[in-house]
This record gives structure tokens, sequence and C-alpha cells, in this order.
């Protein structure tokens, strides 16, 4: 059962999605359970393979029993095993916190959402387990296509949103698609372990400069890196809440992940940082991302909004970080890849909430919700402490290893940016948190004022949340562990 | 140096974390108010049990988790921590009894939020005393941040809202713009963030990078109230007068100078200091802001916005006596803490007396307010001659080892400073006094009829003014324990 695990991480979410479409006809209420179930055997299989890789380092599964580079391999290492665990996890929270939203939402829709929910996770789960690089492609598509279909769901202008995210993200995976041509025009493989042991030969060919640099920007284009990001917000904001707080928090983290996989395995630190001389300028547009996702968010009236610039920021953070070319900095990026997600789902959540029971999620929506909802609030609290980077959260410590590889790096316009965008969280949350917990002013000193009726959302929504809450503590608190024990292997030791 | 591990410092901080939720869903306020008590009080004698210990000279150490090498969140009880403790310990339970007789003689809203805020600093206040590392210290400092800004904007009305805001600015944006950036390159240059004996960063780089690493920190924690990074302090008055008397003369401005003297002792250390000579330089700065202040608080008329520029004055004599590197200075600053602490809680408590009991805020109002709450007006003579520096009380003291440090350290202008500025304290305090009791019968603004505040709220202030009395005739336990701090 053990050796299988890599198949069933993929196979169980994937007949899950099957049987949801098919019970959905027969009865609405079985698609929640099949797609807990579905999703419970992913998470428990990822962290079973987590627990492998701890143990005994590479897992490699041949699907099918196929050879590489014929047939097509997984390959699980400590990178891919904390981000299967990541992706398997949120996926599953948000499922169960979801539930109630979804039926509100679109009662009649059920079984086709579920059906798409649960294969998004699967294309997803499959990007991060592939070891393929068009297997990788394929499943990239079924994500994006999922996605399209998830979020166009939402309010009226949520269809045209997504038709705009559906172009520039077909060409971002057109993008993708052609790199990798390239790779196999020249290499002859598409195996990423195959290529990366090709590719040392040919590292001053053009072809395999042409291809590293369409492949990245597809993937940009797909993890909205800023200038290619105004696809984002409009699409994030009208999506349904179920599929915003699905999709914020793991697609952009996905493409990290693809991006970070590309450096370190199949183009090799080596190559990317020592041979090519571009870094320097892709980090100085992470400092472009950071500090315009900030203004943009500051100039927003909607929580939502105002979220989806965050995200774009946060985009900056990872990739800056990545590209910085030392240890401390990819450290930094993968694990920030972990905790931001975790912090937007939980701000996504709160959202989720809010719109659950004040159905709107503009800020003049949010007046006395301190009072109205103290639980959900408080989750934001500390979800927006995180982004804000104050220990003991976990966004704390991602940022404490970034600004580390931006001194390390000599390169401290980044460590600017990352403490600028600090402080413009730190008004952008306050402003909400103000909000929330002054108006309606009271007459006098508080005095007079009425206490509002608590109102706050069911259990079935706010237990997962409060439990993302304190993961958010609980994994800052073990950053230490999740360091030394998983991100310190996944980066090879050639890159110091 | 010889150390023990023991849990006693972790417990001291959480116990007061760990009550909260009890405060939450208990429904009396009797009972939510004794269980601030039991939690005050277990507070107070975890700290008390570890002082017999402390003064033998050894110190007690407890990591909780290693979160980076290097940096862990780890406590160590040394003399100055402890100094600090006793001081914010033993003012919680007076404070937790006078924001009784306030918050109820005033029938305040939200008092579970407010008593829950308040256990939830005291507890980030004394993770600050007991930080053994700058990353520590930094986790309690932004905890006491944001634990007090419910507490500051306690009214949430639209003069809370903008004064809440001043005070994030100031001091989450000075913290995450100077200090983090301070302790990330400090980091980097020494791989180690633990206090030294004398310091960490020595012989880690050139005098002008340790002289913006120096700056940075000294902004950058703004609790301080260093000018001009101050005004945060004046605005968060509009907090009820407990908060602004436990926590603004007491936890967080002195966790906020506590901060800057382990930065200039334990991370930068004496040598290094006084190698590149970069005592002088906060010495100046510390100066500056002495006589700014004290200038200023000569024409305010609000009685909390006068002691608030008091505060600030007073604050940085903590930070010169300790920047004059020398060791009488530097006892002087570190018992500061302590002296200055007992008479300007008594000075707030004062104030808050007089609001609860006759609705006033401003000086120019209390005119012969002696004759009717004399207790309270002798309490506050007494607070004002502590802060001065006058004997009978605490403030005698301190001051008197800050002149005897200028005078070691070869440093006149401050000497100039210390008692030009003593000169402006009085001016600014004494008038108060005479004027309440000494006034003609059509000056005098209250009627000849003795009508104190809340017996709750007097008991308090008087038990900090005899406080403030006491430290003048058994000052020894604050000096040894700063003498053990520096060394001797």
């Amino acid at each position: 059962m053990n050796q299988q695990l890599p198949a069933l991480l993929i196979i169980a979410p994937f007949l899950s999605a099957l049987i949801i479409s098919i019970a959905g006809w027969v009865n609405k209420r079985l698609c929640f359970p099949i797609a807990v179930v579905g999703l419970s055997i992913a998470a428990w299989s990822s962290v079973g393979l987590l627990l492998r890789v701890l143990d005994e380092g590479l897992v490699l599964y041949r699907l099918g029993g196929w050879d590489p580079p014929m047939g097509i391999a997984y390959y699980v290492d400590h990178l891919n095993g904390l981000v299967l665990t990541v992706v398997s996890v949120v996926a599953l929270l948000n499922l169960i916190a979801s539930k109630k939203t979804i039926e509100q939402d679109f009662p009649e829709k059920i079984g086709p959402f579920y059906t798409l929910y649960v294969l998004m996770v699967t294309g997803l789960l499959g990007i991060v387990v592939t070891g393929d690089a068009f297997n990788l492609y394929v499943l990239l598509e079924i994500a994006a296509l999922t996605g399209y279909g998830l979020l166009a769901m939402g309010e009226d202008r949520a269809p045209l949103a997504t038709l705009n995210y559906l172009y520039m993200g077909t060409i971002g995976a057109c993008f993708y698609l052609l790199g990798v041509g390239y790779l196999y025009v020249v290499t002859g493989s598409l195996n990423m372990v195959d290529i990366a042991r090709i590719l040392p030969a040919l590292y001053q060919s053009k072809a395999v400069l042409a291809a590293f640099m369409i492949c990245m920007i597809g993937v940009w284009l797909k993890m909205a890196f800023f200038p290619l990001h105004a696809w984002l917000p409009n699409a994030y904001t009208y999506a349904p809440s179920a599929a915003s707080s699905l999709i914020a928090p793991l697609v952009t983290k996905v493409m990290i992940y693809v991006m970070i996989r590309l450096i370190l395995t199949v183009f090799t630190p080596k190559y990317v940082f020592s041979t090519l001389t571009v870094s320097e300028p892709i980090v100085w547009l992470a400092v472009i991302a950071i500090v315009m996702g900030a203004i943009f968010a500051l100039s927003e009236r909607n929580l939502k909004k105002m979220l989806t610039y965050v995200i774009i920021a946060e985009v900056g953070y990872m990739v800056g970080g990545a590209w910085l070319g030392n240890r401390a900095g990819m450290t930094g990026a993968i694990l920030h890849i972990a905790n931001d997600a975790l912090m937007t789902l939980c701000v996504f959540l709160v959202v989720g909430n809010i719109v659950y029971k004040v159905k709107g999620y503009a800020f003049e929506d949010l007046k006395g919700l301190f009072r109205k909802m103290p639980f959900t609030m408080g989750a934001f609290v500390i979800g927006a402490l995180s982004i804000i980077g104050v220990p003991p959260t976990c966004g704390f410590f991602s940022k404490w290893y970034l600004i580390s590889g931006a001194i390390q790096a000599g390169h401290y316009g980044f460590m600017v940016a990352l403490l600028f965008s600090s402080l413009v969280n730190v008004v952008l949350f306050f402003r909400v948190i103000e909000i929330a917990y002054y108006e309606p002013f009271a007459e006098h000193h508080g005095h007079n004022s009425l206490p509002e009726q608590m109102a706050e959302a069911p259990l079935m929504m706010l237990v997962p949340l409060l439990i993302v809450a304190a993961g958010l503590v609980l994994v800052g608190m073990y950053t230490s562990d999740i360091v030394n024990h998983i991100i310190q292997f996944a980066i090879p030791k050639g890159l110091v | 140096m010889e150390t023990i591990i023991s849990i006693k410092p972790f417990l001291a901080v959480l116990i007061s974390l760990a009550i909260t939720p009890i405060l939450v869903s208990s429904r009396a306020p009797n009972v939510r108010e004794a269980w601030t008590f039991v939690a005050a009080a277990i507070k107070f004698l975890i700290v008390l049990s570890m002082l017999p210990t402390i003064l033998k000279g050894t110190e007690i150490v407890y990591t909780v988790a290693e979160f980076l090498p290097g940096a862990a969140i780890k406590f160590r009880v040394d003399a100055l921590g402890m100094l600090f403790a006793l001081v914010s310990s033993s003012l919680w339970i007076i404070t937790s009894a006078y924001s009784i007789g306030y918050m109820r003689g005033l029938k305040e809203h939200s008092q579970t939020r407010y008593f829950c805020f308040f256990a939830f600093a005291l507890s980030a206040t004394i993770g600050v005393a007991f930080s053994a590392n700058l990353l520590t210290l930094y986790l309690f400092y932004e905890m006491l941040s944001l634990a007090t800004y419910p507490l500051v904007t306690h009214h949430q009305d639209k003069e809370a809202r903008s004064s809440g805001r001043k005070y994030l600015l100031y001091i989450v944006g000075a913290s995450i713009g100077f200090a983090l950036p301070a302790m990330l390159i400090s980091y980097n240059l020494a791989g180690t963030l633990e206090f030294g004996k004398q310091g960490f960063l020595a012989g880690t780089g050139p005098k002008p990078l340790m002289a913006i690493l120096l700056i940075m920190f000294i902004f950058g924690f703004a609790k301080a109230a260093i000018m001009p990074l101050h005004s945060w302090l004046p605005a968060a008055m509009v907090a009820p007068t407990p908060v602004s008397a436990l926590l603004h003369a007491v936890a967080v401005v002195k966790v906020g100078v506590f901060s800057v003297v382990r930065v200039l002792t334990g991370v930068f250390g004496v040598k290094l200091l006084l190698d590149f000579n970069l005592g002088t330089v906060v010495c100046y700065i510390a100066a500056f802001t002495i006589i700014t202040a004290s200038l200023i608080a000569l024409s305010q008329d609000g009685l909390k916005r006068r002691l608030a520029f008091s505060t600030i004055g007073q604050l940085s004599y903590i930070v010169l006596g300790v920047a004059l590197l020398s060791p009488k200075g530097m006892i002087g600053g570190m018992t500061h803490i302590a002296m200055h602490a007992f008479g300007k809680i008594t000075l707030f408590f004062c104030a808050g007396a007089i609001f609860v009991a006759t609705g006033k805020k401003n000086i120019s109002e209390m005119v012969g307010i002696g004759k009717r709450m004399p207790v309270t007006m002798i309490a506050f003579f007494i607070g004002s001659l502590s802060v001065i520096g006058l004997p009978p009380t605490g403030g005698f003291f301190s001051k008197w080892y800050l002149a005897l440090g200028t005078l070691q350290a070869d440093n006149w202008p401050m000497l100039v400073v210390l008692l030009g500025s003593s000169l402006l304290n009085a001016a600014y305090f004494l008038p108060i006094v005479y004027k309440a009791f000494f006034c003609t019968e059509e000056e005098s603004m209250f009627e000849n009829k003795i009508e104190e505040a809340p017996s709750w709220c007097v008991v308090s202030l008087v038990m900090t003014a005899i406080g403030s009395i006491v430290l003048f005739f058994y000052p020894t336990l604050f000096l040894n324990l700063a003498s053990l701090a520096i060394g001797k």
C-alpha cells in the first residue's frame, strides 16, 4: 500500500470526481461526503509520502510500470513532498469550511461544483507530483480549465473576468508548452531528470536559453507576476467564495513551485544563476511587483479585491526570493509557499464567512463586525498579522529568510521592498480592522450604544477557519523543524 | 557566570495569558476581577521567587523553541530584567485595584475586553524583561504594541481612532521600518542575536555601519519616545487613565527604554560604544529630548498631556544615563526605571482620580482642588517630588547617580542638562500643587467639602505614593540590581 501512495494521491480524487458527477444526478447530498473522502485520501497519502521522503529521501514511482524516459515517472522529494501536503490539506480544509456557502450560493449546481473542485485539486496535485515536463502541461490545463469553471460561477461580472483569465491563462500555458517543445527538440526527452542530465553539455546553446525564458514567461503569466498580473484581481474577486478560497491560496503557489522546480531540478541553479545573468533584473522586477501590488491594494475600497492585490505582492516576494540565487532566499521562497498558502486561505475563509452573513465584502459592509462576528474577525487579525509579518506567526519567518537572503546577496532594493510592503500591509489591514472595530460610531464613549447581537457564521465554517488561524502560529513555532528537516534537503547542496 | 535552567520565567510570562479565557467566560464582574488579582499575585510571586537567585549573581535560563539557529525563543533572567519585571509586576496588582475603581466609577463599556488585553499586555511586558535575545525581545515588543492598541482606543470614538492610528503608525511603523532590518543586519553580521555581557556586535563592522545600526535601533524602538518619534505618547492619552498609568508610565514606555538599554549593553556593549565614541551621539539625542519635552510640558493645560510630556523627558534620562557609559551613570539610568515608575504612576492615578471625582481634565480648572481632594493632592505632591528628584522620595537617588555619572564621564554639558531639566520639572509640577492648596476663597473652583474618588482609586494612589517614599529609605534593592546588571 505504502508503495502505491503516489498513484493513490492522484487516483483517489480523480475517481471521486467522476463519482461525484454521477452522484449529483442521484442525490445532491451525496456529493459532499464523497468529495471529503476523496480529498482525505489525497491528504493522507501526501502526508504519508512526505513522511516516507523524510525517512528514505527521493521516492520514485513509475506510472503503470513504464520506465522513464518513455513512461511517466513521479518523483517525490522534499520540495514537492512539502507542497503536496500543503495543497491537499488546504483543499480539504476549504472543502469542509465552504460547504455552507456552496449550499447558499448555488443549491442547484452542487454536483458540478464539487466535481470541478475535486478535479481541480487532482490537477494541482498532479502538477506537483509529476516528473515529466509534458505531463505537467497536461495537468496544468486540467487545473486551469476546471478553475475557469469554478471562478465563472460567481457574480454577474465573473464570466467576463474569467474569460479574460482564460485568454491569459491559455497564453501562459502555450508559452510553457512552447518552452517544453524547445527542450524536447534539443534534448529529445520530456523527463525532468533526464533533461537535467543531458542539458549541461548544451548550456551555451541559444535554444536552451530560449526554452528556459519562454517557460519562465509562461509560468509567470500563470502566477500573475507583475506586469503579467492583470487577469487576477477581477477573476478572484467576483468568483464564488468557495472557489476563490481554493484558488487564491493554491494556484499561484503551485506555479511558484513549478518555477522553483524548473530552476532547481531541470535547469540547475548553476545554469540559472551563474551561466545566465538575468537574476538581477528579475529580482528588480519582483521589487516592482511588490511595490505595485502594495500600491494597488491601497487604492481598493473592497476587502476581497484588496486581498487579491496582496497576493500579487506576495508573488513578488517568492519570485524575488527564488531569484536572489542564494540559499536563504530560496529557503524563504519555499517556506513562503507553505506559509502564504495558509495565510491566504485564512483571510479568504474570513471573506467567505463575512459574505455568508453580511452578503457583501466592500468596506462599508464591514462595520461593527467585531461585535457581530468576533471569532471570524479574531482569525482575520491573526491572518493579517501573519501577512504583515509579526512573530510568532509564520509570515514573519519566511520574511526573515527572504530579507536575510536579500542582505546576503547585497540586494538592498529587495530588502526595502519587503519592509515597505510590510508597512503598507499594516495600513491595509488596520484600515479594515478600524472599520470593523469603530464603526458605526457610538454617541459618546460607547456608553449609549447597545451592543449588537452576535451573529457568527455556523460552526462548520468557523472551526476550520480557527484551525487555520491556529495553524499560522503553530507553523511559525515549528519553522526551524520545517527548514531543518524538509527545506534544507529540497535545495541542492551546490546553492549556498 | 553561573546559570540555572528553570521554567519559572516562562511561567511568569504565561500566567496572565492563561487567565484570559477565564476572564472572557466569567459572567460576574467580581469573579472576573478576582481572577485578575490571582494572576497578578501569582505573577508577582513567581518573579519574587527568582529574586534571591539573581541577587546571588546567578542567571536563570529557559529555552522554549529554537526558531532559527542562534535565535531561539529563549528567556534569561538577569539583574536588569529582574529590576524591570519587579517594577511592572508589582505595579500591575495596584493598577488592577485602581482599574476597578476607575472603570466602575465611570461605568465604562467593554470592561471584559479591557481586563483581558491588560493581562495580555502584562505577559508581553514580562516577556520583554526576560528576553535572552533580540528575536524574543522583538516578538514580545510587537505583541505589546498590538495588545495595547485596544486599550488605547478603548472609547472607540473618532478621537480614539485617530490616536490609535498614530500609535500604531509610530510604534509598529518604526519597529518594522528600523528595528527589524537592524536586527536582521546584526544577525547576518554576527550570526547570533543572543545578548552578551560585552555585546555581540564587537568586531563585526566598521564605525559608520555600527553608527547606522545604533541609530536604527534607538529610533526603531519608538516606545522609548525619543524625539522626533515621541508624538504617539501624548496622543495615546485618550486611553482610560489606568491604561495611561500602567502602560504609558510603566510598561509600554519602559519596554521601549528597556529595549534601548538592552541594545546599548547587550548588543553593542560598553566597550564597542566607547571605542567608537558612539555613546556621546546617544547622549545628545537624549539631552535634546529631555529639554524640549520639559519645555513643551510647561505649556500644556491638559493634566494628562503634561504628564505625557514629562514622561517623554524622563524616559530620556534613562537612555542618557546608560549612554554616559560610566558605571554611576548606568546605575542611575537603570534605577530610574523603577523610581520614575512609582512616581509617575502616582501622578497618573491622581489625574484619573480627579477625573472620576470631578470630571476635570485641565490644570486651569483645578484651582483649589486640594481642599476637595486633599489625599489625592498630597499623593500628587509626593509623586511630583519623586519625578523632580527631591528627597524624601526614591527619585532623588536615581537623579543623584545620574549626576554623579556625568561627573564620572567628564561630561559637563550633560550635568547642566540634568540640573536644568530638574528645574523645569519643578516649574511644571509645583504650581499645580500650590494652586490646589493655596488660593483665596474667590479663586477656588470647588466647594469646601471633602469628596474623594472611589476608595479603590484612593487606596491605590496612596500605596504608590508611599512606595515612592519607601524607595527613598530602602533603595538598596534596585541599586544592587543595577550594580549587578553592569557587572560591578
